[in-house]
C-alpha cells in the first residue's frame, strides 16, 4: 500500500475559476482607460470626404473641432433649412463666433499648450468651399493657424 | 471568549465576475477606438503680418491651379483631370530648371491654390489630397534614393533634411466666383 495514492478518482479536474474575475477587470481597466465618450451630438449632416495622404491628430485634449454641414434630420432641416451650418460645441452657430469660440478653447487650457491647439475641421462633403474659407479667414484672424480637414482613410 | 472563535464568514465571490463583465460591456459598447485622421495644413498669417517675401516667385516657379464651382480642374492653363494631378505636379516640383516652363527647383517650387467659393468640399479635399501625395512621394523617392529607407522610417531629423529639400509650399489665394 502506497503512501501517496489517495482518493485518485477517474476523471478531469474542474478548471479553477478563481482568477477570472481578474482577467475580467484587467480587460475593464483597460476599455475605461481608453474609452472616450462623445462629447458633442451632431446636428449637422458629417459624412466626411475621404483621402489617402492623412495624418493621425495626435493629443485630442488639444484639438478643437468646428463642424460643417447641412442640419441633420428631417425635423432640423423643415425647422433651419437645408443650407449649411456651422456646429461648435453643442449649438449652430454664425461664421462671427468662430474668433470667440477659439479664444474660449484657450481659456480652458493651460498656456503653454496654447501653440499646440489645432482646430479640425469638419466638413460634409456636400459643402460648398465658400463658408469653408469664411471659417479659414476667421481662423487666421484668431491666430489659430494649425488646421486639420478631417478625412475618413480610403478604403482600397 | 466567545467572541475569538466566531470567524467572519467568507464573502462568496462568486458573482465578481458577473459584476465586472457588466461593467466590461458597457464600457465595451461606449468606447470609440477612431482615430481622428485629416489632411493637416498650416493657414499663412493674416494680410498685415506677412512676410512681403512670400509670393515674389519668378511665374515659372509658380504651379497654378483652378478649382471652378462646377469642379473642374485648370492646372497651368490646361484642363486636366484629377487623376494627373499628381504626376504633373511631381513633374513640375522635381524640374530642376531642365524644362524652362517648370520650376528652377523644389525649393523654388511654390503652388497655388485656387477656388471657386461654389467649388465642393469633396473636391477640394481631393486636390489637396493630390498635392499632399505629390509631396509625399518626392520625399519617399529621396529618401529610399539617399539612405534606402522610407521617409516614414527615417529619423526625425533626417526627415527634416528632406522635408527642406522639398518644401511643402501651397499658397491659397482668396476664392473667386467663376
Amino acid at each position: 500500500m502506497s503512501k501517496f495514492k489517495k482518493n485518485k478518482k477517474g476523471g478531469t479536474p474542474p478548471i479553477s475559476t478563481a482568477s477570472l474575475p481578474d482577467i475580467v477587470f484587467m480587460l475593464l481597466f483597460f476599455f475605461m482607460v481608453t474609452t472616450v465618450m462623445r462629447e458633442t451630438e451632431m446636428l449637422v449632416d458629417n459624412t466626411l470626404p475621404q483621402a489617402t495622404e492623412v495624418k493621425k491628430l495626435e493629443r485630442k485634449s488639444l484639438v478643437s473641432y468646428i463642424y460643417v454641414g447641412a442640419p441633420r434630420g428631417l425635423n432640423r432641416k423643415q425647422k433651419f433649412g437645408t443650407k449649411e451650418k456651422i456646429q461648435l460645441n453643442d449649438v449652430y452657430a454664425n461664421v462671427e463666433d468662430i474668433q470667440a469660440f477659439i479664444a474660449a478653447e484657450r481659456e480652458s487650457r493651460a498656456e503653454e499648450e496654447i501653440p499646440l491647439l489645432t482646430t479640425s475641421i469638419k466638413a460634409d462633403i456636400d459643402v460648398k468651399m465658400g463658408i469653408i474659407s469664411d471659417i479659414k479667414e476667421e481662423l487666421r484672424k484668431a491666430q489659430s493657424y494649425k488646421i486639420n480637414y478631417s478625412t475618413r482613410k480610403e478604403l482600397e | 471568549m466567545a467572541r475569538s472563535n466566531r470567524s467572519t464568514p467568507e464573502i462568496n465571490a462568486g458573482s465578481m465576475a458577473d459584476i465586472a463583465f457588466l461593467l466590461l460591456i458597457f464600457f465595451l459598447v461606449t468606447t470609440t477606438m477612431d482615430v481622428d485622421t485629416g489632411i493637416a495644413r498650416k493657414l499663412p498669417p493674416t494680410a498685415e503680418e506677412q512676410e512681403p517675401e512670400d509670393m515674389q516667385g519668378n511665374a515659372r516657379n509658380i504651379y497654378e491651379v483652378y478649382v471652378n464651382k462646377a469642379d473642374k480642374l485648370l492646372v497651368e492653363e490646361n484642363e486636366m483631370d484629377i487623376e494627373n494631378l499628381k504626376e504633373d505636379a511631381m513633374k513640375f516640383i522635381n524640374n530642376n530648371g531642365k524644362d524652362p516652363s517648370l520650376s528652377d527647383s523644389p525649393e523654388k517650387a511654390i503652388i497655388s491654390l485656387v477656388n471657386s467659393r461654389g467649388t465642393s468640399y469633396e473636391m477640394y479635399i481631393a486636390v489637396q489630397n493630390e498635392l499632399t501625395a505629390a509631396y509625399n512621394e518626392l520625399r519617399n523617392e529621396t529618401a529610399i534614393t539617399k539612405y534606402n529607407l522610407n521617409y516614414t522610417e527615417l529619423s526625425k531629423d533626417k526627415q527634416k533634411e528632406i522635408r527642406k529639400m522639398y518644401p511643402m509650399k501651397i499658397s491659397e489665394a482668396p476664392p473667386g466666383e467663376f
